[in-house]
């Protein structure tokens, strides 16, 4: 049994090695309470879709800053909904226009955090948003 | 100022009075928040500097006049009276046509050196068609495989004339080798095209992340680069030795001064035991530093760094030369500092940064566009940029006198701390063994993560304030920003393809084999890799082949 912490995979898929925002991130979930795993840095959406179903996840935060978001992202939700765990929660952050938001919507990602977020906002989002899955 | 010894009581008895009695008296009456006042790196200022912090200052030995030993108010003698910086903005997206355009327009405007951003796959040494690949042609930079991109690239741009600096670190060698290759073609001898490759692989670990191979055979490929530049292309940077990242990934000034100084220092080492001459590759190793936010800080990290690198150049290595012993670096404003809220305050953060890297002597700037925060720059957005660098150097009057800011008791006393601060850095990596041993650690990596969640943590605590995002918020509308379609990795992959076909491809396998085996003979690559190149052999062909021989890295994951 893992407990009843809500279990968080911090992922970085692209090519860009940025991971300042993911390893900050990732600290201040720790710190508010949850279970977090990083995967580390350019992970392919099969690499992050196989760790979110064996790390049995409740939410997947995506964070990517190389602009490859619109061709990355709905491969990683086709593949959640491939494996039948489209229940997990999807959130995501980085260098993400205001314009491509709509579309990451669109594609069941539940929320956009742009630069500026706070990792309090993101804790609290999980919080109200997140539950356990059965 | 003649040496200032304050052994005058007097001033002393003054100014605990002036402090005691107006000063704390006066702040307990103010309004204003108490607050710590600390520099954006967490560092504690007093609330005044007088002679009294400068006890047993030495103008000569600290200072000393622009172009003398020490070099800490500039490393030429008349300074932006002699020339003014290299205006010169970091470009490339999309395909080499479109970066070629871009180029062209931005030269037409007053830029006065070339800067190619790569993109991603090409960074890490895949080509186009890689799976890795997908999504990322063209995004972050332009896409390059071979020498038929470069050749587009550079297009009716005189390579005898202009300048390149080129943003390529594990694959620098081989872009290095295409851009001699254009300039052949052009008709222009390797012996006077002048620019830069980053080259710079220290930091990739502790910061960037775009490593490919292990750090001794990277070594080894850098210390190549060197000794074939020395000879072959003298007027060329063979490295830019970059603290622009490791401040990105969130560490503090003095960090950011201390590691890129220590990471130069390991250069030079590796340099040394492969038997090259401090005297011939020193001259032609450049640095690349951040100007972030806070004015003073900042002023004062450059002045340190020359400092410290003429001191390190003369009694580390008993460089002779006096070009050994100068820092040449170029700047770029800090990316992280650009906020997403209300993004047309982003060119004023752009000034300020800007200021402080010409007040702090750069030989070169990139100022980033209001817009980064959301995707590469429009052609607007990087106009104001570069227009931001012109009205210093025209209308703001900084340039008139070299170094302005020296002898500012506060400007040197907070020099004297960085400099102090980062030798103390510098020392404890001696202690470890040198800067690969201390990668291996984790101690740069471990000590720039900390301070990225220290800040973060003061600014969620309103510690610092961010005008905009934790306070001073309102609504904004969205701003126009630069889209790269798919249409471009369409175009490029037609062309990679084209370029695959029509080659001799058994003279490409023929000249890769002689690469395989020359990197496994432990030679110098740099001629095996221009051969490869000029065959059209592309990128991910050739890396693959260095692949096969020196492995991957595989980094720790930690957080």
């Amino acid at each position: 049994m893992t407990g009843e912490k809500i279990r968080v995979l911090v992922a970085k898929p692209g090519l860009d090695g940025h991971d300042r925002g993911a390893k900050v991130i990732c600290r201040s979930l720790r710190d508010a309470g949850y279970e977090v795993i990083y995967t580390g840095l350019r992970r392919t959406p099969d690499e992050i879709v196989n760790a979110a179903v064996q790390e049995d996840v409740d939410v997947v935060g995506l964070s990517i800053l190389s602009g490859a978001h619109n061709v990355l992202f709905p491969k990683i939700m086709d593949l959640l909904k491939e494996k039948g765990v489209d229940d997990i929660a999807v959130i995501a952050g980085g260098i993400i226009p205001d314009k491509d938001i709509p579309f990451l919507e669109k594609i069941g990602i539940s929320k956009t955090f742009l630069p500026g977020s706070s990792t309090q906002e993101i804790a609290d989002w999980i919080k109200e948003n997140v539950r356990k899955r059965q | 100022m003649k040496k200032i010894s304050p052994s005058d009581g007097s001033l002393k008895q003054s100014f605990y009075h002036w402090k005691a009695e107006k000063y704390d008296k006066a702040l307990k009456k103010a309004s204003s928040k108490k607050m710590e006042h600390t520099t954006i790196s967490g560092k504690k200022i007093k609330e005044l500097y007088t002679p009294l912090d400068l006890d047993g200052f030495d103008y000569m030995k600290q200072l000393n006049f622009p172009g003398e030993y020490p070099y800490t108010r500039g490393i030429h003698p008349t300074m932006y009276r002699g020339r003014l910086w290299t205006m010169r903005q970091f470009s490339g997206f999309g395909t080499a046509e479109d970066t070629n355009k871009r180029y062209k327009y931005l030269l037409s405007h007053g830029q006065t050196g070339l800067s190619v951003a790569f993109h991603l796959p090409t960074l890490m040494g895949i080509d186009s068609d890689h799976p890795l690949a997908q999504g990322e042609i063209g995004k972050c930079g332009v896409a390059i495989d071979s020498l038929a991109d470069m050749e587009i690239l550079f297009n009716e741009i005189p390579l005898d004339k202009i300048s390149t600096s080129m943003t390529i670190n594990a694959p620098a060698a081989v872009l290095w080798a295409m851009y001699i290759a254009v300039a052949e073609k052009q008709g222009v001898s390797p012996k006077v095209i002048s620019g830069t490759i980053q080259n710079d692989i220290l930091k990739e670990y502790i910061a960037q992340k775009t490593f490919i191979f292990p750090p001794e055979p990277s070594m080894k490929l850098i210390v190549d680069t060197f000794e074939y530049g020395s000879k072959e292309v003298p007027k060329w940077n063979t490295i830019s030795i970059s603290g622009y990242h490791i401040r990105e990934a969130g560490s503090t000034a003095v960090q950011e001064l201390a590691f890129t100084l220590r990471d130069g220092i390991e250069y030079v080492e590796w340099a040394l035991e492969r038997g090259l001459d401090v005297e011939e590759f020193v001259p032609r190793l450049s640095f690349f530093f951040n100007a972030h936010n806070d004015f003073f800080e900042e002023v004062a990290k450059f002045r340190a760094a020359r400092k410290i690198w003429a001191e390190v150049m003369k009694e580390r290595f008993k460089a002779k030369d006096q070009r050994c012993r100068w820092l040449r670096f170029h700047t770029q404003t800090s990316g992280v500092s650009l906020m997403a809220q209300q993004p047309y305050n982003n060119v004023v953060r752009v000034a300020i940064q800007a200021l402080a890297a010409v007040l702090g002597g750069s030989q070169s700037l990139h100022t980033n566009s209001l817009d980064e925060t959301y995707a590469l720059p429009s052609e607007e957005a990087v106009t104001i940029a570069l227009r931001t660098q012109q009205i210093i150097a025209h209308e703001s009057g900084v340039i008139n006198c070299i170094d302005p800011l020296g002898g500012s008791y506060f400007v040197e006393k907070l020099t004297d701390e960085m400099e102090r601060d980062a030798k103390e850095y510098i020392r404890k990596i001696d202690d470890m063994g040198g800067m690969v041993k201390a990668i291996e650690l984790g101690f740069p990596q471990k000590e720039i993560a900390d301070s990225a969640y220290l800040y973060q943590k003061a600014v969620e605590k309103k510690e610092k304030i961010i005008v905009g995002v934790n306070d001073y918020e309102m609504e904004h509308e969205p701003i126009p920003t630069l889209k790269i379609d798919e249409t471009a990795a369409k175009q490029h992959l037609t062309r990679l393809h084209d370029v695959k076909k029509t080659r001799n491809n058994a003279q490409v396998a023929e000249k890769i084999l002689d690469l395989k085996k020359a990197a496994s003979d432990e030679q110098n690559l740099m001629p095996y890799i221009l051969s490869c190149v000029k065959t059209y052999a592309t990128l991910g062909e050739i890396m693959d082949s260095l692949r096969e021989v020196y492995g991957e890295y595989q980094e720790p994951v930690k957080y």
